[in-house]
């Protein structure tokens, strides 16, 4: 009987890898791209250490923690981003849930609708906010407004991670799928989707995160002290505490960022959204 | 088991007529396959019993009673769909005991129902991989023990095999067969696979344009074809103008050859039909040089062969016009093409339906 020769595997089990030839000029641009991003940064680093002409510690970062003001603007920040996080979220996964389910037609209008806030610049958005301010004034008196303000401008980011990781998955088919086994409507959103949204739904939070930390224009324009008022302020006034500040606020969205990274990684490796439409 | 009824069951898409006036029965226990090309009404049908649709007009009943009105999730009809779709989220056993879990079923005896439906369906060592870690079929199988687990009173099968490769469909679809027959759980069946909708259904229901050919045992959809599409739509069939000449004799294309036909079709003499011959009714036998075919038979040349493994089709030109036969691989290999033959028709494989 004839037999077919397998591939010769290694001794871990796999076929070995091919070593592929990367190019000068790939190696070149890699490292430009690099290089352009990490100078200033390390610029910045540098600066925000230097004391004296020739020495160097963290006494500009103490001086910046020391400082009530940061703590203050930096915890209304967070709480801001962490609200504005939550009212983005229940309100645009069950909207782009039932458009993916129910209204697929509507999806060109979500796009554009979700962009407005690019379109429409900061300022022009307190202009015209400013008409509901004049009906309604005990409304600036409540820091709160601004959370409602800034879901308005994360809406882009949102509305798009929350579209991908429900295109990424076949919402109809899955819905179809725990509907016929008996889930409800909620249970299905709950127990199905959402898990398997997880990922986009955290892409879009830490993407509002880094919007509302570093959002200056409406907040100072309504006169609230946030995170961005606070570093403009510092930076107009002390130039090392700004650098130092500049490298805090890096430093933290960078965790943010590399949190989403780590928590998208160990939920590949749980389970894969990989449901497969199949034409008809 | 339960006893399904579609009766009326009419259903627009905006100008479109998906469904008219569709009306079904399915005995308790039964297996009946929608069987239709594509469009042609079947996945609504399928959709509107399992309650993601709601029809224009008709009512659904189960065992006798309205269930038109009553949401999917309250149906208690578990489905298979064509897409994989197990959530993702979960492992296989997950995924079974996911609807008994919305029943607050308790745990250790979802875990046991799970376990049971996983070792019915072949994969009880696979139960803690999850959906990536499962090849199509392995994801079908657990499919079906998930729409199983709630212990349905109809199991609803949306083409399950359609995104499967040939050999497991043939598989596959067996030990759907042998799990329906197990629990004698009434199920419909969707395909627009003929073989598959022959091998495995109790009846089939052929659909053409959202509505009902013609409905039958597997054999009688087979071999008594109520109309032209039918015929085509199952299995090949040679189609010829002809004309009734005797009970028992037709006379077919326009040479009007005579052709035996079996009496008790219906048609009167002089009528015009049309004329419909199985392949495998066709009977060739190699003519030598000079010979001429004899009683009843008539001549015709091998135009070309189709290897089928076990059969060959011939294509041939005779005095009928073009006629296809399926013949036994070893006697093609007796007559290759330019052969000249003498051509029988088998009377019992010929079906005569009105011009």
């Amino acid at each position: 009987m004839a037999t077919v020769a397998a591939p010769a595997e290694t001794k871990a089990g796999r076929a070995p890898r091919k070593r592929r030839h990367v190019s000068f000029w790939t190696w070149f641009w890699l490292i430009m791209a690099a290089l352009y991003f990490l100078v200033p940064l390390y610029s910045t680093l540098q600066f925000s250490l230097e004391t004296s002409q020739h020495g160097y510690g963290f006494k500009w970062y103490s001086q910046i923690f020391a400082d009530p003001m940061f703590r203050t603007s930096f915890l209304f920040s967070l709480r801001l981003a962490v609200e504005t996080v939550i009212i983005g979220l229940v309100l645009m996964v069950p909207t782009v849930y039932w458009v993916h389910l129910r209204l697929p037609q509507l999806r060109p209008v979500m796009d554009v609708v979700s962009i407005l806030p690019f379109v429409v610049p900061p300022v022009a958005l307190v202009v015209g906010l400013s008409g509901v301010f004049n009906v309604m004034p005990w409304l600036l008196s409540n820091s709160q407004i601004l959370a409602f303000i800034y879901v308005i401008l994360a809406l882009p980011f949102t509305y798009r991670s929350l579209d991908a990781g429900m295109r990424a998955i076949n919402v109809k088919t899955l819905t179809e799928a725990a509907q016929s086994v008996g889930a409800p409507g909620w249970k299905t959103l709950l127990f199905v989707i959402l898990p398997n949204i997880r990922t986009a739904m955290l892409g879009g939070a830490f993407l509002t995160l880094a919007i509302v930390m570093g959002e200056y224009t409406i907040s100072s324009l309504l006169l609230f002290n946030t995170f961005a008022v606070y570093m403009y302020y510092i930076g107009n006034t002390e130039a090392q505490p700004a650098a130092a500040l500049a490298i805090i606020s890096f430093t933290l969205t960078w965790g943010a960022m590399m949190g989403l990274f780590l928590l998208s990684r160990r939920r590949g490796r749980a389970s894969s959204p990989g449901v497969t439409a199949v034409s008809r | 088991m339960a006893r399904l009824d579609l009766r009326g069951i009419h259903k627009e898409f905006g100008e479109v007529t998906a469904l008219a006036e569709l009306s079904l029965e399915v005995e308790s226990g039964e297996l009946v396959s929608l069987l239709g090309p594509s469009g042609c009404g079947k996945t609504t049908a399928l959709r509107i019993v399992a309650g993601f649709e709601q029809p224009t007009r008709g009512e659904l009943l189960v065992d006798g009673s309205d269930v038109t009105p009553v949401p999917a999730s309250k149906r208690n009809m578990g489905m298979v769909f064509q897409a994989y779709s197990l959530f993702p989220n979960m492992t296989a056993r997950q995924n079974v005991e996911f609807g008994l879990r919305m029943r607050k079923v308790a745990r250790d005896k979802c875990r046991a129902r799970a376990g049971e439906l996983l070792e019915l369906v072949g994969l009880a060592t696979r139960a803690d991989n999850y959906p990536h870690e499962l090849s199509g079929g392995q994801q079908q199988r657990v499919a079906l023990a998930r729409a199983l687990a709630i212990e349905p009173a109809i199991l609803l099968l949306d083409e399950p095999l359609s995104a499967l490769d040939a050999k497991v469909r043939v598989d596959l679809r067996q030990q759907i067969r042998h799990v329906q027959q197990r629990l004698g759980i009434t199920t419909l069946y969707v395909t627009h696979d003929q073989e598959e909708a022959l091998s495995i259904s109790d009846r089939i229901a052929v659909m053409s344009d959202g509505k009902l050919e013609q409905v039958g045992a597997p054999a009688e959809i087979y071999r008594s074809p109520r109309s032209e599409f039918v015929a085509n739509f199952v299995g090949l069939m040679n189609g010829f103008d002809g004309r009734v000449q005797a009970p028992d004799l037709v006379a077919v294309g326009a040479s009007e050859r005579p052709i035996g036909v079996v009496e008790g079709h219906g048609r009167a003499t002089g009528d015009r039909v049309l004329v419909l011959i199985r392949p495998e009714s066709v009977d060739l036998k190699e003519l030598a040089d000079g010979a001429t075919p004899s009683d009843g038979a008539f001549e015709g040349k091998v135009a070309m062969h189709t290897f089928l493994g076990s059969v060959t089709r011939v294509n041939l030109s005779s005095d009928l016009g073009d006629l296809v036969a399926d013949v036994p691989s070893l006697r093609a290999l007796t007559m290759p093409p330019g052969t000249r033959v003498a051509v029988r028709v088998d009377p019992v494989g010929v079906r005569l339906l009105p011009r």
